[in-house]
């Protein structure tokens, strides 16, 4: 099964290029099935189900939407199995400091050009790991601005390929509907690895603490000195 | 590659209908204007073109370059792609200095040359009336300061054998001077404008409507001169622009010519 997954900022238009991408892969006969990845509420899955294909909701509540996905991909695509070829997974991320991408699918990072050239300096290993950056809302500002922005996404990720797509029209989703059906596919679920680790996270926080004093943390942390280490038995 | 001439595939207009237009062919050193109402596919035109589509935009058109499809790579890349557009988003919201962004752009453009800063600055600030510093945050620059920087690195920066212009007379800028800056030798230059100055000044130019190529007009000799009569009216409103711009007053005397005191 071939599976791609899509990460990207809020806003930047992730489920308008999938829903244009789709309705590629559908007139080219194949039959894309959508997971969609959020935090809190999403209704993206009532846009997907126009298109008449499988879609599935997973909603991670307060655990971070990039660990969810990475938990749940082996269900995920077992839930695919029997329904279609292609399984994309729309995962919303959050701190933009993960990588949902395992290394045989397909990593498509999307980006909005309206928030700055700045911004694929900011974003991390989503984007510096990605396969494919596709970048929306380049028509609201100037080309030199665009050029601009497209030459820092490259300075990140120098291996990229870039696509500038129009999220309204759905210009430029011909091209990565032909990315996807072009990317191999997983065979070995269990061997599957992600392409980066996923963020450092293991402390009293991450099981409930709520008081912020130095002392009552335990766990890798990270002080703003630089210095990280071990607080424990 | 050398690109002598592209040619515009007709697709069809907002109700699905063929455009009237079938096949239009632009060559090297050819000015085309662009005209139409607002709303009536200008801009898409233009921006069909920019793209290099192939069938892919709303339009359905396809661009030929030299009679032929362009390679992948020139629609991929800003690098091969060699056109250079000015449009009407202006708005700067790279939070850069003039400096960096100019250093960005000629990176991303490949165009590596000591003292590209000084030079396209110097360029801008002929055009518009408080000088552009290089240590200016991008965002804090005036409509007209932005139009004259984009101007000024479409000639120095994308210098590219093909230019489209989208409305430059809305930019509070000297436009005579930036359509000359920008239409340079040897250029396929495609100009949207609304002003019977830039308009008349051209070869042809595509009346748009209803998203569609209507028509092309030939400009002839007589609307040559008139271009010529009313680019003095023009020339004569800026000097009394300019006058009230430095703090003078206006006088009858001033509009002696046209109007009676």
């Amino acid at each position: 099964m071939k599976v791609a997954i899509i990460a990207g900022t809020p806003g930047a238009g992730k489920t308008s290029v999938l829903i244009h991408t789709i309705k590629t892969l559908i007139n080219e006969g194949y039959n894309p099935v959508v997971v969609k990845i959020d935090c809190l509420y999403t209704d993206d899955d009532v846009r997907y189900k126009k298109l008449g294909i499988p879609v599935l909701v997973g909603l991670s509540k307060d655990m971070c939407p990039d660990h969810f996905a990475i938990y749940n991909f082996e269900e995920m695509v077992d839930w695919a199995k029997d329904k279609g070829d292609i399984l994309l997974i729309e995962t919303a991320g959050l701190c933009h400091r993960c990588a949902p991408y395992t290394k045989n699918s397909l990593g498509i990072c999307v980006i909005d050009a309206t928030s700055g050239p700045n911004t694929p300096r900011k974003v991390g290993p989503f984007l510096t790991s990605a396969d494919i950056v596709v970048i929306t809302k380049g028509d609201i500002i100037s080309q030199a601005e665009r050029e601009v922005f497209r030459e820092r996404v490259l300075e990140m990720n120098p291996d990229c390929r870039i696509y500038e797509v129009n999220g309204l029209t759905g210009q430029g989703c011909v091209e990565i509907a032909k990315e996807i059906i072009e990317s191999k596919d997983i065979e070995d679920l269990e061997n599957e690895e992600l392409r980066h680790n996923a963020p450092l996270c293991i402390c009293t926080l991450c099981v409930g603490e709520t008081r912020v004093s130095k002392k009552y943390h335990r766990g890798i942390l990270r002080r703003i000195d630089g210095f990280m280490g071990y607080e424990g038995e | 590659m050398e690109i002598k001439e592209i040619t515009i595939v007709g697709g069809y207009d907002k109700n699905g209908n063929p455009e009237p237009v079938r096949e239009v062919t632009i060559k090297r050193g050819e000015i085309v204007g662009v005209v139409g109402p607002t709303g009536s596919g200008k801009s898409n035109l233009i921006s069909d073109i920019e793209q290099l589509a192939q069938g892919d935009t709303i339009s359905k058109r396809r661009i030929l370059v030299n009679g032929e499809v362009p390679p992948i790579e020139m629609r991929r890349d800003p690098k091969k792609r060699r056109i250079a557009q000015l449009s009407q988003n202006m708005n700067f919201l790279a939070d850069m200095t003039v400096e960096e962004f100019i250093l960005m752009h000629a990176k991303s453009r490949g165009v590596y040359r000591e003292n590209i800063v000084d030079e396209v600055l110097e360029l801008a600030n002929k055009l518009t009336g408080e000088p552009i510093k290089k240590d200016y945050n991008l965002t804090i620059l005036s409509g007209g300061q932005s139009r004259s920087l984009m101007v000024a690195d479409v000639a120095v920066i994308s210098d590219s054998p093909i230019v489209l212009i989208d409305e430059i007379e809305n930019a509070g800028i000297k436009k005579h001077e930036a359509l000359e800056l920008l239409a340079g030798y040897g250029k396929i230059v495609l100009v949207i404008t609304h002003d019977p100055v830039l308009a008349l000044m051209t070869d042809r130019r595509i009346v748009m409507r209803n998203g569609g190529m209507q028509k092309i007009i030939e400009t002839t000799e007589e609307e040559k001169e008139i271009s010529r009569k009313i680019n003095e009216v023009d020339n004569w409103l800026l000097s009394l622009r300019e006058k009230i711009r430095l703090g003078e007053r206006l006088t009858y005397e001033d509009v002696s010519l046209v109007v009676k005191g």
